[in-house]
Parts: C-alpha cells; structure tokens; sequence
C-alpha cells in the first residue's frame, strides 16, 4: 500500500495554496517537512514503535482536507456542551484545527499568559515551533508540519501561575450548521505549542469530541517546553465515536527541577494512537504519566511511549490500565531510556490490563534501557481477568453478576483516575467512568446534533 | 426453613459431598463439625451457589423454593448468607459503595426503591456497633488490609445490615482471640430471631459454648454421620473423631 502517495501529490499540487493561508511561522519549516515525509513514508508495522497499529490503513481514505480555510460556521457554546462542565476552567474551543475566536469573557488570565492562535504570535512561536517534533524522526510529525495551518499556542511568563485550569474542547465537525449538501469525510491536523518558563505553573485540559457523524481523521502534533521548576498538568480526555481515527504525538522537554503530569484518557474512539516522548533535561525533574482506557467493539488503542533521561536525579513515573470488552485491541508499548551518566535515576513502569471476552487481544511491551549504573528501575505488566473469588464473594451478597463486574471495573481504572490532580475533573471523570461501563456514555454524549 | 436432600457434589473430578440429608426449621441453631477435608466448607459453598462445584445429584429447598436452581445472588435475595472462612479482599470498592450495592439489589428484588443516603448511613452506624467495627473501615475497600479479626466481624457486621433468614458461619472463629470471638458471638446471638436460623461450621466448642446450637451433626467423607446435642461437641473435643470413626466402622 502506497498510502502516502496522495499526500504527497496533495502537497506538489496545493503547496502555494496551503501557505498562502498559513503564518509565516508554519510555512517556514513546511518544504523540509515535506522532504522528510517523501523519504520516511508511513511507516510499515516494521517499525518498532507502530507495530501495534497499522498506519499505512489508517491514511489510505480518501479524506477531504480544508486547505482553502472554508469557515465552517458554528457556535461551539450553542451547539456544545462537553461531558467535563462547570469545572472552573478557562474554556477554548479548537474546531478542527482552527483556534476558535471568540470575545466571551475568559476569566482573568494573569499578565502576559497567553491561550491563542499561532498566527498571532509568530515571533514567539518562531523561536520555538517544530524544535522538539522533529520531522525526521517520525513521518505522521512530518505529515501534520507539512499540512498544518493553525494552531493553539499557549504561553506562561515566569514565575506566573495560573490558578483556573485551561480547557480546550476540540471539535471535529465536517458538516456546516444547515448544510445542503453533504461534505466529505474529514482530514484535520492540529498543532499545540505550550512554553513554560522558569517557575510557570498551568493545568490543561484537553477534550476531543466528534459533532457530527462523519469519518473523520486528525493527526495531533503537542509540543510543551517545561522550563526550570516549571509545573505543567497536561490532561487529554478523548470521548469521540466509532468512524474516529486519532493519531497524537506529544512531546514534552523537561527542564531541572520542573514537575509534569500527564494523563491520558481514551472513554470511547475509533482508533487511537497516543504517542509520547519526554526528555528530561535538567536534574530534579519528575514526571507522572497516567493513561486510561476503556474499550470494546471493535475500539484500537495504542499508547507508545518514550521517557528519555538524559541527566541524573530525575524521577518517572508511568501507569497505564486498559479495560477491554468485545473484540477490542489494546496496545501499549513504554520505553524508559536511561543515557549514559544519567545516575540516580528512578523510574517506574506498570501496565495493566483487564480482558474481558476471549476475543479481546491486549498487547504489552514494558521496556527499560539502561547505561547507567546507579539507578532504580521497575517495569511490569499484567494481563488477566476480573477476579472470580472477588465476583463469587459480591454476588453471595446479593449483587448481580453485572453489578459486581462494573463495580471490580471501576475500580480497577479508579487507580488511574485518583491520581488526577484536578479533583472536579476526577469527580466527574469517576462519574463517566462508570457511566462508560453502563453503556450509558452515547457516542458523543455531550453533543445536541446528535440527540 | 432449609430441607437437604440426598445432596451430592464435586468440584472438577472429585467428588466431595456423597448425599447429605439435612432439616432445619426457623430459629434453630445447628453445627457441623468434622475431620479436616469432610467437606464442610463444600456444603457451604454448594448451598449458596459457588460456581466451582457441581451438583450432580439430590435436592434442596430454601423456604419452598429450588435452591439449586437460583442464582447465587438471588439465593442471597431469597435470604442466604454466608460468612466465609477467607473473606475476600476487594482493592478499590469501599465498604460503604459495597454494602449499598448489596441492600439496594436486594430492595430491588423486593419491589422496594432504594434506600436513601441517609437511611443507609443511620442503619450502617447502628449495625457496626453490634460487631464494635471501627468506622474507619467504612472508607476503606472491602476486606482490604483488615486483620484477620476485622475480617471477621465485618462478616458478621454485613449479616447485620442484610439480616438473612439462614446464616451459614463457616469458621468464622478461626484466627479469631478469645475477645473477639466473644464480640463475634454475641452479635451473631444478637441477630438470632425465632425466624431466623444458623449453621455454625467449626472445629472448636468454645464458639458452641457461646452461641448454643441445638443440633451438632458431624460430617465424614461427604456424609453426616452422626447428629446429636450439644454434649456431641463437648465429647469430640475431648475423644477426637476416633471413636465416631469406630462407630460407622471404620479404622
């Protein structure tokens, strides 16, 4: 399968056009992306870290791209409300790729913070973008910085802290409010940039729904720069429906002494792919990397993950709990890379994994490498089924069989969500959690076109 | 209130029950005693349903009804309880979320709307003290990191909150010290209604002194093989199941 060959084409053809309606800033580094595209391909399930999932399928549809910017008018408060409300957050809206302009008052954000567009800022985005996503290194980076239009930037000075949490409700919407006509199945790239400096602190969350029920694929490019003692929060909720294919790649660069948390939520996709690479590069950090997925039908997750210590004294921890029902597949492959002097490093792994039929196929892939020689290192990883002396012991009180199995469910996945730091986001999450397993969580439930 | 009929069980291949007879009517206390591997823990779990055993022959009726035929959890709403000799421990699920889940499927399968916060939190208040739990347990998930005698009086403390019609205590003296074994009694002693009726599996008469069963059957090999006072017991904790062994003719 030659998949990537339409993109390719796509870009000889619509190059001009692609940059006529893009920043400077983007454009500037498109044509080596381009080139870094065209030599990599997508790559084949050969490659060690998309051996899970098959990339090549995933972008062989022909998806309609919206180069030409075409407003797909909408009003996201009108025609949305998100599953995660009234938590006191900042709310933004990203449609498609597009950040979302509006004059709704947003709490006071303290000086100098910034949530906006990336043609707004280009000299500060100029500085930054496309340095820790290298294209050479990962074709679906090179297809989103070679596509990419707009963008979310994201700013927070020194020594600022901002006490709301931001939220970023991501739209996929294909479909004009009122359409005549129907439109094709949509491609969509979205690109994040967060920089902390030295000492910000910034919660974020990020929740990704479908609005209407097309086909839709986004790729997702996360670039966070944590400065020294910097403390970043970085939650992504996916709740998205079955005709979703998502492919993220976060990276976050870690300076000394900074603090990240990082939690990935899958409640209901198509097919996802969550990519991460953290480096750290500065002593004294620490990052926390939850993950939690539920799935069932015929659901793909695969979370791949990366944390790359470069320096001594810094501390990783990773836990990543999958519950998969049906014919679901699950994947999760982390890598825990301990360079040469990167002494007194500590790093935890665990996954875990619950299967709920006999056709749900889970597969797991803990791995430590390690080139220092004063370090503590764990990995592990299980796969089984739900407790049978548990579920005897519940129905011997009176609890039915599904009762007793959506309650050892809950709390299995509670572990991850009790980590959250954001506590109305780990109420309501522990509320859609079980909802999810009641099977009352609609495709987008949040979502009035729908209803 | 439960009638046992020629009641044969195994668990894979083995088979451990070889027809046992058994009666017993409200608001009587019964104990079984036997020799390790009998199959007095069998009997238990066959009676409330466990999965892993198969019965492969006879009958049993609970207050008229089939109870082979029930699932387990309706066997429970029907009023069988069981305090397990290993209680399991559940990570994640509190005591309280557990306990409300247990009464509110059993209300639905009364007809009854659930009980209200409120309600729950007074009845769970008034039931702990009968065991003395500590309400710290209340939080925590069920069974989790509780001693061994905790354990135990938090069966007793969930036989309280769902007040069963039959009680099956299977050792639930084991590991148990004198003081609680005691607090254990007496709540059991405290829940025993003319309507209600108990089946207490132990090794040890100290726990019959206490609680006083009518009837002492002792089982051998899958059969009850002799059933009599209270003064059985008092006889095989001083004799052993030799003599009994002699009796039935064996070595």
């Amino acid at each position: 399968m030659q998949s990537e060959q339409q993109y390719i084409e796509l870009y000889e053809q619509a190059r001009e056009l692609i940059c006529s309606h893009a920043p400077e800033a983007l454009n500037a580094v498109r044509d080596e992306a381009f080139d870094d595209f065209r030599r990599q391909g997508f790559p084949s399930k050969k490659v060690e870290r998309y051996k899970y999932t098959d990339m090549q399928k995933l972008f062989a549809p022909d998806y309609g791209v919206n180069l030409n910017r075409l407003q797909i008018p909408v009003d996201p408060y009108e025609t949305f409300r998100c599953d995660v409300p009234n938590l006191s957050t900042s709310l933004y809206f990203v449609i498609n790729d597009a950040f979302f302009q509006d004059d709704k008052p947003k709490g006071h954000l303290p000086e100098g913070v910034i949530i906006g567009s990336l043609r707004d800022y280009q000299e500060r985005v100029a500085n930054y973008y496309a340095r820790l996503a290298k294209t050479s290194d990962d074709a679906v980076t090179a297809l989103n910085t070679m596509l990419v239009q707009d963008g979310l930037f994201v700013y927070v000075p020194k020594n600022t802290k901002v006490d709301r949490a931001i939220q970023v409700i991501n739209i996929l919407k294909a479909t004009p409010q009122n359409a005549q006509r129907q439109v094709s199945d949509l491609m969509v790239n979205r690109r994040v940039l967060i920089i902390l400096e030295e000492g910000a602190e910034l919660k974020m969350l990020f929740c990704d729904h479908t609005a209407d029920d097309r086909n839709f694929l986004a790729t997702q490019v996360i670039e966070a720069y944590v400065g020294e003692n910097a403390s970043l929060d970085l939650y992504c909720l996916e709740e998205t429906h079955y005709k979703n294919v998502r492919v993220s790649n976060v990276y976050i660069d870690q300076q000394a002494n900074s603090r990240v948390n990082h939690n990935v939520i899958t409640l209901h996709n198509g097919i996802t792919r969550n990519k991460l690479d953290l480096t750290f590069s500065g002593e004294g950090a620490e990052c926390q990397c939850y993950g939690c997925v539920i799935a069932d039908k015929q659901q793909h997750v695969d979370n791949n993950t990366l944390i790359t210590h470069k320096v001594p004294h810094c501390t990783s921890n990773e836990l990543y709990k999958y519950v998969l029902d049906d014919q679901s597949t699950g994947a999760f492959a982390g890598r825990v890379l301990v360079e040469h002097g990167a002494q007194k490093t500590s790093s935890q792994m665990t996954n875990q994994n619950l299967t709920a039929t006999k056709e749900a196929r889970m597969y797991t892939q803990p791995m430590l490498e390690i080139y220092a020689d004063d370090v503590k290192c764990a990995h592990g990883s299980t796969v089984g089924q739900l407790n049978d002396a548990a579920l005897f012991y519940m129905r011997q009180r009176g609890i039915s069989l599904e009762e007793a199995k959506l309650l050892l469910q809950n709390a299995f996945i509670n572990e991850v969500i009790d980590h959250m730091q954001l506590e109305p986001l780990r109420d309501r999450l522990h509320y859609l959690v079980e909802k999810r397993f009641r099977g009352e969580l609609n495709k987008c439930a949040g979502c009035r076109l729908c209803k | 209130m439960l009638e046992v009929k020629n009641l044969h069980a195994r668990i894979g291949e083995k088979e451990i029950l070889k027809g046992i007879d058994l009666v017993i009517n409200d608001g009587e206390t019964h104990a079984i005693m036997g020799p390790n591997g009998s199959g007095k823990s069998t009997l238990s779990a066959v009676l409330v349903g466990n999965p892993l055993y198969e019965v492969t022959e006879g009958e049993a009726y609970f207050n008229g009804k089939n109870l082979l035929e029930m699932k387990p959890e309706d066997r429970a709403h029907e009023g069988l309880f069981l305090s397990f000799q290993y209680p399991v421990e559940i990570p994640g699920v509190s005591m309280t979320n557990f306990m409300k889940a247990a009464i509110n499927e059993k209300r639905k399968y009364q007809g009854l709307e659930p009980m209200n916060a409120a309600e729950f939190l007074k009845l769970q208040r008034e039931k702990r003290k009968i065991v003395e739990l500590d309400s710290k347990l209340a939080n925590r998930s069920v069974n989790e990191g509780f001693s061994g005698g905790e354990k135990k009086r938090n069966e007793i403390f969930q036989m309280a909150m769902l007040e069963p019609k039959l009680s099956i205590l299977d050792e639930t003296d084991s590991g148990l010290d004198v003081d609680a074994m005691r607090i254990v009694a007496d709540g059991v002693n405290k829940l025993q209604t003319p309507e209600t009726s108990c089946i207490v599996i132990t090794h040890y008469d100290r726990l019959l002194e206490m609680i006083r069963p009518q009837f002492v059957h002792v089982l051998y090999k899958g059969r009850i093989v002799k059933t009599g006072g209270p003064e059985l017991a008092k006889e095989i904790q001083e004799h052993g199941y030799d003599w009994i062994k002699e009796e039935i003719g064996e070595e």
